[in-house]
């Protein structure tokens, strides 16, 4: 008995061993899970905020309870505010998933952060709107690493009251001699010269910007002396959604780029603040976020069973409808159709006019061979600048 | 099937132990120990007289462990700090990340980029500034308590001054923010001014956060302060200002380098108060914590700028003799 215990132990060792190894020649799919066992019993959930609510912030929002009372696996959730707070803090190796914007997912996947996901454990993946599958910061050559959540654009937010007439152009936090100055505020993050990029692709054809992260050394300098010219009309560069929304209420911020679910936040805040959001007629940058599960994941089964959850059709009408996007799950729109009409959920030709946040790299985006553009680490070095 | 796992694995117990156990173990418990089972006259036994013989043996015991761990954590990760601020990351391609040879580049661009300098320079003289209004402060707060005021009131202001520090960081800054707001913060609507979220904001806020670790220091030293040295100073017809100068405060110098030391560097250090006032100041953290995902050696290297900076400030403070009381 003794023997054939030890056996049997070296047997299931050596299983583990060439499991684990994966067998290399055997093409794209060798690496991800071949199916979601009983799960562990916790998770750990990296997410921007309102992506994974269970109530602590306010009782009627709560999606992540349920999850719990159905799987058995305890979600611990962290949130972050940048897509750089996300790729260092998924880098460390302490959290299981993690909801990457496009900024930070290929960065993720080449650090060697995200695992190869099988597509057919998720049982929602034939629902999700087919322009957000197998995109360029998802997917690496039809490797896929995220799941789609959802998607939608910045907004240019301001008072109602304090700011009349009503904006309608990115014009509106570039303008050098606006009645607003230190009332304004930006996103910071370097990121956030995509913004300014944007705006100069409508007012400064001359440039020839096609892609507001694919800048060459032209077009990258306008964006950077706009932005360094933005910084004196500035109030606050935002990156802490909470103390954003803090600025509003008390009045020294009126007017900046922002997120829906802060407007939604502060219009049914009692008493409410006199906000509201427009899409500015230069469009603008967007996100559009997806799950990842980390390489060395602890919970690789409740990881699963998660992005399986927050994909499904009901709780994608919840979180969509929370926090201001378009639900990736069209089926979600069964029951929210005015809510996935206000944003576009459906139509593919708006979603290609927004532009998404994705890392910018030396080799133009854009498809240009003959210039080289700025890189990530330009950008970073450029933001220091701005902030002064 | 259990025990003959456990001996293969070492797991079961054996007469035997280790020298570090025995040289572990409280002295007392050792002389028990061996007298009780003086029949084996065993190699713990052994180990114990050759220990006992051995003063620094015992004592690389004692302090062996903790002084190890020191080396590891506190001088390890000033190390691999340094280290990583010597490299250089490139970006190959899509993102894939190269680290180059070791080279001063981080340093040559910190030096040669006005950014850099401007974020330096402001954040030495924000430390420099709430080390000043700190010190105002408490000077005179820590003498009354020390020298005026009566048992029981000293007692309840020692709980007073160290009260704030019993909330959060964060609590008092954001309680701060609320504070300071331009346009309808306490400031404003009963004093009429305010600094707002700028610099200004920012060194008030941390002057606040800081002033315990100053007052209690100087108090400290105030307190072993004779009276009689005052009563001297009086009778031989010093006022109140000629007193102070001549023989309170070069008594307590080495009391509020002490303080300044934490002031300092806490300061130098901070990052989180502009983060939380909107990012219109930058200080060597914020600069650090925007580049630590995208280019980490330029961080470490910048991490080591704070570093240097206390080494001369403590130098400093060792040159005018500050250290030698401490």
């Amino acid at each position: 008995m003794k023997k054939s215990y030890r056996l049997a132990a070296t047997a299931m060792a050596l299983a583990l061993v060439a499991a684990a190894c994966g067998d290399d020649d055997d093409g794209g799919s060798s690496g991800a899970q071949e199916e979601i066992g009983e799960g562990e019993g916790a998770i750990s959930i990296l997410a921007w905020p309102y992506y994974a609510e269970n109530g602590s912030k306010d009782p009627e929002i709560d999606w992540v309870s349920a999850f719990e009372d159905d799987t058995g696996c305890k979600a611990t959730i962290k949130e972050f505010g940048t897509s750089d707070e996300a790729f260092t803090l998924f880098g460390s190796g302490d959290y299981d998933v993690v909801s990457a914007s496009g900024d930070s997912s290929l960065r993720s996947v080449a650090a060697g952060d995200a695992a190869e996901i099988n597509t057919s454990l998720i049982e929602n993946y034939a629902d999700l709107a087919p322009f957000l599958k197998e995109k360029a910061w998802n997917s690496v050559d039809g490797t896929v690493y995220g799941i789609p959540h959802g998607w939608g654009a910045n907004v240019l937010q301001f008072n109602t009251e304090e700011v009349t007439p009503a904006p309608d152009s990115w014009g509106a936090v570039f303008d050098p001699d606006s009645p607003y100055a230190g009332k304004i505020a930006a996103y910071n993050s370097p990121i956030y010269i995509a913004d300014a990029a944007l705006y100069l692709m409508a007012t400064k054809p001359d440039l020839g910007i096609t892609n507001p992260y694919s800048l060459d050394e032209t077009q990258f300098n306008a964006a950077v002396d706009l932005l360094k010219e933005q910084n004196a009309i500035i109030g606050e560069y935002w990156s802490d959604y909470v103390q954003y929304e803090e600025h509003y209420t008390a009045g020294s911020t009126v007017m900046g780029t922002s997120w829906q679910i802060i407007v939604n936040t502060l219009q049914g805040a009692d008493p409410a603040v006199p906000v509201d959001s427009v899409l500015p007629k230069e469009g603008s940058t967007a996100w559009s976020d997806n799950w990842m599960i980390h390489s060395d994941a602890k919970n690789p089964n409740c990881a699963y069973k998660w992005i399986n959850y927050i994909t499904s059709p009901a709780v994608q009408g919840t979180v969509a409808t929370t926090f201001g996007e378009a639900p990736a799950n069209l089926k979600a729109c069964d029951d929210q159709a005015d809510h996935c009409a206000a944003y576009f959920a459906e139509d593919e030709e708006y979603y290609n006019q927004l532009h998404y946040w994705t890392t910018p790299t030396k080799e133009c985006l854009d498809g240009r061979t003959d210039v080289d553009c700025k890189d990530y680490a330009e950008w970073v070095a450029a933001w220091d600048e701005i902030l002064g | 099937m259990g025990r003959g796992l456990g001996r293969d694995l070492g797991l079961t117990r054996t007469p035997r132990e280790g020298p570090g156990c025995a040289a572990l173990r409280p002295l007392s418990h050792q002389i028990s120990t061996t007298m009780s089972s003086t029949k084996r006259v065993s190699t713990r036994r052994r180990v114990a007289r050759h220990v006992a013989a051995r003063p620094w043996l015992r004592l690389s015991g004692v302090l062996g462990p903790p002084l190890s761990w020191l080396l590891l954590a506190y001088i390890g990760a000033l190390v691999a700090l340094l280290i990583t601020s010597l490299h250089q990351e490139v970006t190959v391609g899509l993102i894939t990340r190269r680290i180059t040879a070791p080279g001063l580049d981080n340093f040559r661009r910190l030096i040669e980029t006005p950014v850099y300098r401007s974020v330096t320079v402001r954040t030495v003289f924000a430390a420099v500034a709430v080390t000043v209004i700190d010190l105002a402060l408490a000077l005179p707060v820590a003498f009354y308590m020390a020298k005026v005021a009566s048992v029981g009131r000293r007692r309840a202001l020692v709980i007073l001054v160290t009260m704030p520090l019993w909330a959060g960081y964060l609590v008092k800054t954001y309680a701060w923010s609320t504070l300071l707001n331009p346009e309808s913060g306490f400031l404003r609507e009963f004093v009429g001014a305010t600094p707002g979220y700028g610099i200004g904001g920012s060194i008030v806020t941390l002057a606040y956060l800081w002033l315990p670790y100053m007052i209690l220091p100087i108090y400290a030293g105030l307190d072993r302060l004779p009276d009689s040295l005052l009563e001297a100073s009086t009778d031989l017809g010093g006022r109140a200002g000629r007193t102070f100068r001549s023989i309170v405060l070069p008594l307590l110098v080495p009391s509020i380098v002490a303080g300044s030391i934490f002031t300092f560097s806490l300061t130098l250090g901070d990052f989180y108060v502009n983060r939380i006032y909107g990012n219109k100041t930058q200080f060597i953290g914020n600069t650090i914590f925007s580049n630590f995902s995208a280019n980490l050696p330029f961080a470490a290297a910048f991490s080591i700028v704070p570093i240097l900076i206390m080494v001369a400030y403590l130098l400093l403070a060792r040159g005018a003799g500050a250290l030698e009381e401490l």
